[in-house]
């Protein structure tokens, strides 16, 4: 039997012994993620963002949206009825990094997408105590600043490296076409992200303004997309519950 | 204990630790001073005043950079390096190196707060930092990593003592989190986006979010506590046996208890359940590493009634007691499904870091600094009890606040009428919060002004060494 005087006289084997305690549990929880299949659900609907959505996302990010609002409902009936149904990890596949959050200071966000009008959520950023009076949320009029679309296709490559499957050529944009159907390949293909941007800010008007393309623009297009993408209504209730 | 021979002072390098200490106490104050700051905005939300800088979004990650690295960092560098010198008997690895830590660790911190307040962020909680921050801080982590292990590894005793155990562990777990939690490809230097996604992303960063609490501030500050209390209450550590069983048990469960930030989420059941499980069990070498701290005091509680110091090691451990079991009982599910998303949280959080992480640096620091400076003992001791019944009296404050605030605001989200239908609007629970957030807000007001009050204090101590005679002695330390 070993003494552990053994161990505290010893640097190297005290070090490994340590190594090795601190990596087991890690080990077993975060690598069969990456092997079960189960973990993220194959759901239709759910795709990457467009590139307009995406640099709201970055905004979102920026802003720290996440560290007063969830994006993550859970199984319970009180939040059914306040947010619908359960977020699925399916829903958040495309997500990097997710934003399931961990405080609701403000509400979850997760279904907020089509609940409001643009011109409310525009609002409600620049002011929010004009919409709600008990809010505590700070006003966000620098929103209204035009959005830098420079560098869009550059954040998409990126996010194509890390496996989102946004397209580059010609065989990629016809995989997508037939994963996620022709409007949204076109959408997803990297080439044309800075003329898609501009074209679905000018097409949705999120903030008012057919103009300009402002992060306002960006922030309410991804808002609006969000947990709109899976159409529960194809599914029975209990459809999901088997890969919790 | 393992003590030492003490040859002449200057057989060790003091002037790092100085450094450290004095970032330590200043980062504090910067860090508890934003913390109120972003309290007030919640109950106060006019003080944003439109501006993007001080948004609570942006200024969050500051407060939390501020007091968990700056501040507790500082600290740990601080003890780290005196404790492994005086219990090892040997001077630090590498002078050189160590300075490095301290310039290359300050530039990490100050990256940090000014990325959080520009809004360069990962977005991701306790890890906001961007991609080459997170390579500056990975380089000086091993740095460090070298200078205490190379410092533990041609020392004059044969034991290593269990204080260093602890930083150990603690400084290899950092290094391993940090490493794997922040792998994210770049677009360019202020923007980049993580390799894991969504459900393995979450599991990946509350893996590195709840053992940054496991290690960073508490591994870690058990370390502080083996050193620290034993000198100052002037007793040997209870008991050899429970520190040897308490510490393999606490680094090796708090590796598995992440997903219980997950419950109920889309992470799969299995993880979660696992999660709560190790949880449960972290309890027991939680409690064992408390025990084994106010068990030191046997044959000197009277010590208590005279020496502040002494009471704000000993009350730290009892919040350390305390949240610990709270933790556990909110790693249920049950009750997560209450506590989660809540104020609950927060307090709970609080609970650890005021009253336990930050209790137990300002005894050490008070103990720490009189020998740093060699001035015998603190410039007023009258002050240090003030500073120990403010920072009490906050941390009670704050943490009975979102006891309130958020086991209300968790019944009221899921309170039914008679008809079925859900009684109170969010809004409505939003206006509920205001008198804690407000309360919330005045304890912290408690704590900072302890924590100036402290400030002051070492100043004044670190005065009277220069105009004394010892500083002879100090010019020594420093060569």
């Amino acid at each position: 039997m070993i003494k552990h005087e053994q161990i505290e006289t010893n640097l190297g084997l005290m070090l490994v012994l340590t190594l090795l305690a601190i990596s087991i549990g890690g080990l077993v929880e975060i690598v069969p993620l990456f092997f079960i299949k189960d973990t993220v659900e194959k759901v239709e609907g759910v795709r990457p963002y467009t590139a307009l959505e995406q640099r709201g996302r970055d905004i979102y990010i920026r802003e720290g949206c996440f560290l007063c609002h969830s994006q993550m409902i859970r199984p319970f009936r009180d939040e059914q009825m306040r947010y619908g149904h359960y977020s699925l990890a399916a829903e958040s596949q495309y997500d990097h990094p997710f934003q399931w959050g961990s405080k609701r200071t403000g509400p979850d966000l997760a279904r907020v997408g089509k609940k409001y009008s643009n011109e409310w959520h525009v609002q409600h950023l620049m002011a929010p105590r004009s919409m709600v009076p008990e809010s505590v949320m700070p006003n966000y009029p620098w929103l209204m600043t035009p959005l830098d679309t420079s560098d869009v296709a550059d954040r998409m490559a990126a996010l194509r490296i890390t496996g989102v499957p946004y397209s580059v050529d010609q065989a990629e944009l016809d995989k997508n076409t037939k994963e996620f159907g022709a409007e949204v390949a076109k959408q997803l293909h990297i080439p044309d992200a800075q003329k898609n941007l501009v074209a679905q800010a000018q097409a949705g008007n999120y903030d008012g303004n057919p103009n300009d393309v402002t992060e306002m623009d960006a922030l309410v297009a991804y808002l609006q997309v969000l947990g709109t993408m899976v159409d529960f209504s194809k599914y029975d209730n209990d459809r999901f519950v088997q890969y919790r | 204990m393992a003590s030492v021979g003490v040859a002449s002072a200057g057989q060790y390098n003091y002037d790092v630790v100085r450094k450290f200490t004095i970032l330590a106490l200043i980062w504090g104050a910067v860090g508890m001073l934003v913390g109120v700051i972003i309290a007030s905005e919640l109950a106060w939300p006019v003080i944003n005043m439109d501006l993007p800088w001080i948004t609570f979004g942006r200024l969050r990650p500051v407060h939390t950079g501020a007091v968990i690295f700056g501040f507790g960092g500082c600290a740990l560098f601080a003890t780290s390096y005196y404790v492994v010198q005086r219990t090892c008997g040997v001077r630090l690895l590498s002078d050189g190196m160590a300075s490095f830590t301290f310039w290359g660790y300050q530039l990490c911190i100050v990256l940090a707060a000014l990325g959080d307040v520009l809004g360069f962020s990962q977005g991701r909680e306790y890890a906001e930092m961007e991609w080459p921050t997170d390579l500056l801080i990975a380089v000086v982590w091993v740095t460090y990593a070298i200078v205490f292990i190379g410092t533990v590894f041609k020392r004059k005793q044969p034991h290593i003592y269990v204080a260093n155990w602890f930083y150990m562990a603690f400084i290899l777990a950092v290094a391993l989190l940090h490493i794997f939690n922040n792998l994210a490809v770049p677009v360019s230097l202020t923007k980049s986006y993580p390799v894991f996604s969504g459900a393995q992303d979450a599991m990946v960063q509350w893996w590195y979010g709840h053992n940054a609490v496991g290690f960073f501030l508490t591994a870690a500050f058990l370390g502080m506590m083996y050193y620290f209390v034993p000198k100052q209450a002037g007793r040997p550590i209870y008991s050899y046996r429970l520190s040897i069983v308490h510490f393999w048990a606490l680094i090796f469960m708090y590796m598995w208890a992440g997903p219980h930030h997950l419950h109920w989420t889309a992470l799969p059941d299995w993880v979660s359940t696992m999660g709560a499980t190790f949880s449960i069990m972290l309890l027991m070498p939680s409690w064992g590493g408390m025990i084994n701290g106010i068990m030191t005091m046997s044959g000197a509680w009277d010590k208590l009634r005279t020496d502040p110091i002494l009471r704000f090691l000993i009350v730290s451990l009892s919040f350390y007691g305390m949240s610990t079991f709270e933790g556990p009982m909110m790693s249920l599910k049950d009750v997560n499904a209450l506590s989660h998303y809540t104020d609950w949280t927060v307090g709970h959080v609080h609970s650890g870091a005021l009253g336990f992480v930050a209790m137990l640096t300002f005894g050490s620091l008070y103990h720490l600094v009189p020998k740093l400076w060699d001035t015998g003992k603190m410039y007023s001791t009258k002050l240090i009890t003030v500073h120990f019944w403010l920072a009490t009296i906050g941390t009670l404050l704050y943490i009975t606040a979102m006891w309130i605030s958020g086991i209300m605001q968790g019944l009221m989200w899921r309170a039914y009428d008679d008809f079925g239908n859900l009684q109170y609007s969010f809004a409505e629970t939003v206006a509920a919060m205001h008198p804690y957030f407000a309360m919330r807000a005045l304890g912290g007001v408690f704590f900072l002004t302890g924590m100036v009050l402290m400030v002051y204090n070492v100043f004044m101590t670190i005065g009277q060494a220069k105009s004394a005679p010892a500083s002879g002695n100090l010019a020594a330390n420093a060569a």
